[in-house]
């Protein structure tokens, strides 16, 4: 069912779903940026309609709801362990079509990858009812057509978008749909999605083995400085690491953690007695490409990569990560020339 | 046309310069905050071609000179610099008549926020605001503005320097302990920066508020402050007699304060100033080694209210060579 609503009406809306709902959304926040007086995008619960930035892409992503960039799993005293609580209240996630099918390339990773779920995953991933930003324009470095992850017709409870000053809403969610009848008119809405974008690049079929050898990684060895912004932004980037603590006041209870992990990071490849396997920036680049865009989908069937250029906005060092996926095409098809 | 009869010391006070080419004078051009409009460069242009030699000299502390101008035509030259003057909003007298003063010197500024990445504040605006709370004025007194503790502008050379200043705030939930904020922090900055327990601690003490955590922080763990704050560092100087680099005052302080404390200086300075110095001319710092720091304190503080944050200097001693003395 779609429903068109005034801006007062949305907020309303959004009044009437947090009985039920923690909103969890797009947050501008005013000179939080990296510079001076520069504003971030990201995620935050939200108590008023006004704060959702439906305007522009968000900075980083919305795993940082399930996937938090740190979050204390567990306590353990001396004999026992307790698991962390979470507020059990539902979750509405806004995000775009990217980010929808994002929650695919997630899910694979936690609970489909082997024989266990990851439970701390699940839990979240439970709660979560995704909101849908359509996207009447393709912003700055998208690339999400050639990913074919530009539109989403299902998996959301319902759509937003800002035409005018108007909310036009596809609420297949039969319960949301009660409260935006109640509020505005009935009318057939299709979320609104791109077609196009100024980016492109061409996904290799196969990558050759000679790709990995390939002079084409080394000019990161020196370009990027392995900050992993890359990945802390990506809205499918999952790796983690374990902090175990013990507070400083009592060395017999502490806390385990996960926080985030970068495979650009030093320290990520880092092995017992001294070992690191990707010491270069360049080495690194190549492992985090091949995986966006070939080893992910070995295993999976589909690409990890959504297509976001969330990646490319923030790079400091203005590497662009689409330009690299062309770069690997280009050299996969030389290899194949040449095995001929 | 009758010989040349110039009143020096009018002319030194209007902005032009006493040059050793007899006959001859320079145009200065006070650019507060180092930011001038391409129309307003392209009538300096104007000037140097039609009243010059063809030549423009770059100041020291951003301030234009048009050498080689004819002492008889100053006053053309002063209807010609009043579309500078009016496109860069400086406090004139009367409109027509060039500058008003030059003793106070031009407010100089680094690129700062506008461009910097590291810069904490707005430079070209505070200096704009500065200006426009003190000029014009004969004393001689020099402000400089610097976006970071780089001090790219250099401001400890000047009576009052501005160093801009980040509180960093440290969000814990959004930290994953990549460490690049206590490595930066060591090999660019104090090293005011550990880990304890996978979160980052920062020493108060030790922080010097540059920022370099939170331009190199990948997450937003790190942020910047929502109020902009600054170190002041006072009395530097050039010169023949004691040259020495401006000491640190206040750490922490607001743009409010600092813009109190210069204007209350100028009350200071008319109550003693050396009434027998030379051009009517003296540093503001070898009136306070006659005064005493705490006298001076005494008058800058006037209806100062410094944030809670502020920490200031009880007392503050200056180095420098002292060339006036056998001993220095």
């Amino acid at each position: 069912m779609g429903y068109i609503v005034s801006r007062e009406g949305f907020a309303e809306v959004i009044a009437a779903l947090r009985d039920k709902y923690r909103i969890i959304a797009p947050i501008r926040k005013k000179g939080g940026g990296r510079f001076t007086d520069v504003d971030v995008i990201l995620y935050g619960e939200v108590t008023d309609a006004a704060e959702i930035e439906l305007d522009a892409k968000s900075d980083y992503a919305p795993k940082e709801f399930l996937t938090p960039l740190s979050e204390t799993l567990f306590y353990f005293t001396e004999q026992e362990v307790k698991e962390a609580d979470l507020e059990p209240k539902p979750v509405l996630l806004f995000g775009r079509s990217c980010d929808l099918h994002a929650l695919e390339r997630l899910d694979a990773i936690y609970l489909r990858n082997g024989k266990a779920k990851d439970i701390f995953y699940e839990r979240r991933r439970k709660l979560v009812n995704f909101v849908l930003i359509g996207c009447d324009k393709s912003f700055k470095n998208c690339f999400c057509a050639d990913m074919g992850t530009n539109r989403a017709t299902e998996g959301y409870a319902f759509s937003v978008d800002r035409v005018g000053d108007e909310i036009h809403a596809d609420v297949p969610d039969a319960e949301i749909a009660k409260i935006f009848a109640a509020r505005g008119r009935e009318e057939a809405v299709t979320p609104r999605y791109v077609t196009e974008n100024e980016v492109h690049v061409t996904v290799p079929e196969t990558i050759p083995a000679a790709v990995l050898k390939s002079p084409l990684w080394d000019e990161y060895d020196t370009r990027c400085i392995n900050c992993g912004r890359c990945n802390f932004v990506c809205p499918t980037c999952s790796c983690y690491t374990m902090q175990d603590v013990f507070y400083t006041d009592n060395g017999k209870v502490g806390e385990r953690r996960r926080v985030a992990a970068s495979c650009m990071v030093d320290g990520y490849t880092n092995v017992a007695g001294g070992g690191q396997y990707r010491r270069k920036n360049g080495e690194r680049m190549r492992f985090k490409v091949l995986h966006k865009i070939g080893d992910f989908k070995k295993r999976f069937g589909f690409q990890m990569c959504v297509g976001c250029g969330r990646c490319d906005d923030v790079c400091p060092e203005y590497i662009s990560y689409t330009n690299i996926i062309n770069k690997v095409s280009a050299a996969a098809q030389d290899a194949g020339k040449e095995a001929e | 046309m009758g010989n040349l009869d110039v009143n020096v010391g009018k002319l030194k006070k209007n902005a032009f310069r006493y040059s050793k080419v007899r006959g001859e004078t320079a145009s200065r051009i006070r650019i507060p905050g180092g930011v001038i409009d391409a129309g307003s460069m392209q009538k300096v242009v104007e000037i140097a071609e039609k009243y010059g030699e063809g030549v423009i000299n770059i100041t020291n502390r951003q301030g234009i000179e048009i050498p080689g101008i004819r002492l008889e035509d100053m006053e053309e030259v002063n209807a010609e610099v009043q579309a500078i003057i009016d496109a860069l909003h400086i406090n004139q007298t009367e409109p027509g008549k060039g500058y008003p003063s030059s003793g106070t010197r031009n407010v100089i500024a680094c690129p700062g926020a506008r461009l910097c990445p590291f810069g904490c504040y707005d430079t070209t605006a505070f200096a704009q605001k500065m200006e426009d709370a003190i000029f014009p004025n004969d004393r001689h007194v020099k402000i400089a503005f610097t976006g970071c503790s780089n001090d790219c502008a250099k401001v400890r050379l000047a009576d009052f320097g501005v160093i801009g200043m980040t509180e960093p705030q440290y969000d814990k939930d959004r930290c994953v302990a990549c460490e690049a904020c206590i490595n930066y922090c060591k090999r660019r900055s104090v090293g005011a920066l550990s880990l304890v327990n996978g979160k980052v601690v920062r020493d108060k003490a030790k922080c010097i508020g540059c920022g370099v955590c939170v331009a190199y922080c990948p997450t937003r763990a790190w942020t910047r402050s929502e109020n902009h704050y600054f170190r002041l560092v006072l009395l530097g100087r050039t010169g023949k007699k004691n040259p020495r680099l401006a000491e640190d005052f206040i750490k922490w302080a607001d743009e409010e304060s600092i813009l109190k404390m210069v204007k209350n200086c100028y009350a200071y300075i008319e109550e003693y100033i050396d009434p027998n110095a030379v051009e009517h001319k003296e540093h503001i710092g070898y009136i306070v080694d006659r005064t005493g720091f705490e006298e001076f304190k005494k008058w800058i503080f006037k209806d100062v209210s410094l944030p809670p944050i502020a920490e200031v200097k009880e007392r503050v001693y200056w180095g420098g060579n002292h060339y006036d003395r056998y001993d220095g």
